[in-house]
């Protein structure tokens, strides 16, 4: 599978997709313009990942600030994570906030309650 | 001096205008189209701002997030009126203001009528429900809601309610037998 590598923005987070090197991982900010469009290629990855995956995925989120529209798509990827967990294989979700940011790490909370996939909250 | 009278009358506004934003220590107001670039302007300006004065960590990250959802909210939700209507037309009036204990963002823009009643009944849920019920509401809202065309996900007043954990006070004017101007205020807590 072709690796996804962008770029994070003052507005567009960083996102690392290598299945081959096994780095999932989205940080920084997110509130991009256009939110759809922004994230598709990386749904559509998903999509795609999930045919036929690893046997252990550790996907990474590392965000400083999202907006609500962009809370909604974590959901939608979170979720694919989950169709992934619930097939049998290994999936973690390795949520790491700032250690004075209650409200990002409490985000974390709310989606680990929400989603089915094994969730590490980790502090920096 | 040139005294043309309509030019001092307006001067006089201007100062008018002037001595009414510092009474009511208000530190940003634009009007017109909010668009991304305006909103990302706004948010790095008054971020500049409150590392300036030393504001904590915790609220500068309040008052960025109560800035993008409200200028989000206009940006998406201002109702575009006829074009040669310029007031109104897909536009919004923003203010930011400090005070000792608190910032208040306000927002202002047209909305059409048959909207007044689904905002009043979503912002009346909001203020009736507390910290725990709100957190439920997100999570409904998040997974049985659907990014609108516009990129809107309905998440943005009960994200403001819960970031400030104060109550949303609005105000509806009507313009026009069929439209109404919107105020809501968000207030932040400085000393979070």
């Amino acid at each position: 599978m072709e690796p996804i590598k962008i770029k994070g923005t003052d507005d567009t987070p960083e996102i690392m997709l290598d299945a081959g090197n096994d780095v999932f991982e989205i940080s920084g900010r997110s509130l991009p313009e256009d939110v759809t469009s922004f994230f598709e290629p990386v749904i559509n990855w998903l999509d795609e990942y999930a045919e036929n995956p690893k046997p252990k995925t550790e996907f990474v989120f590392k965000l400083t600030y999202f907006n609500t529209a962009s809370s909604k798509v974590l959901l939608d990827i979170l979720m694919k994570l989950e169709d992934i967990s619930s097939s049998g294989k290994e999936v973690i979700v390795k949520w790491h906030y700032p250690e004075d940011d209650e409200d990002m790490k409490e985000a974390g909370e709310e989606y680990a309650d929400i989603v089915d996939v094994e969730f590490d909250q980790l502090s920096y | 001096m040139t005294r043309d009278k309509n030019l001092t009358g307006f001067l006089e506004f201007v100062y008018e205008f002037y001595k009414t934003m510092k009474a009511h220590e208000i530190t940003l107001v634009y009007e017109g189209e909010i668009t991304h670039q305006i909103t990302k302007a706004f948010t790095s300006l008054t971020g500049s701002n409150m590392s300036k004065e030393m504001e904590s960590d915790n609220v500068q990250r309040k008052v960025f997030h109560v800035m993008v959802e409200c200028l989000q909210n206009i940006s998406k939700h201002a109702d575009t009126f006829a074009k040669n209507d310029f007031l109104y037309s897909g536009r919004g009036i923003f203010l930011v203001s400090k005070a000792k204990e608190e910032y208040n963002v306000t927002t202002g823009n047209v909305i059409d009528n048959n909207k007044i009643e689904e905002i009043t009944s979503l912002l009346e849920q909001i203020n009736s429900l507390n910290k725990e019920g709100l957190k439920e509401l997100y999570k409904n809202q998040m997974k049985e809601g659907r990014l609108s065309e516009k990129g809107g996900a309905g998440l943005g007043f009960i994200d403001i309610a819960r970031k400030t954990g104060k109550k949303l006070i609005y105000d509806f004017h009507p313009v026009s037998e069929t439209a109404s101007f919107f105020l809501l205020t968000s207030t932040i807590s400085r000393t979070l």
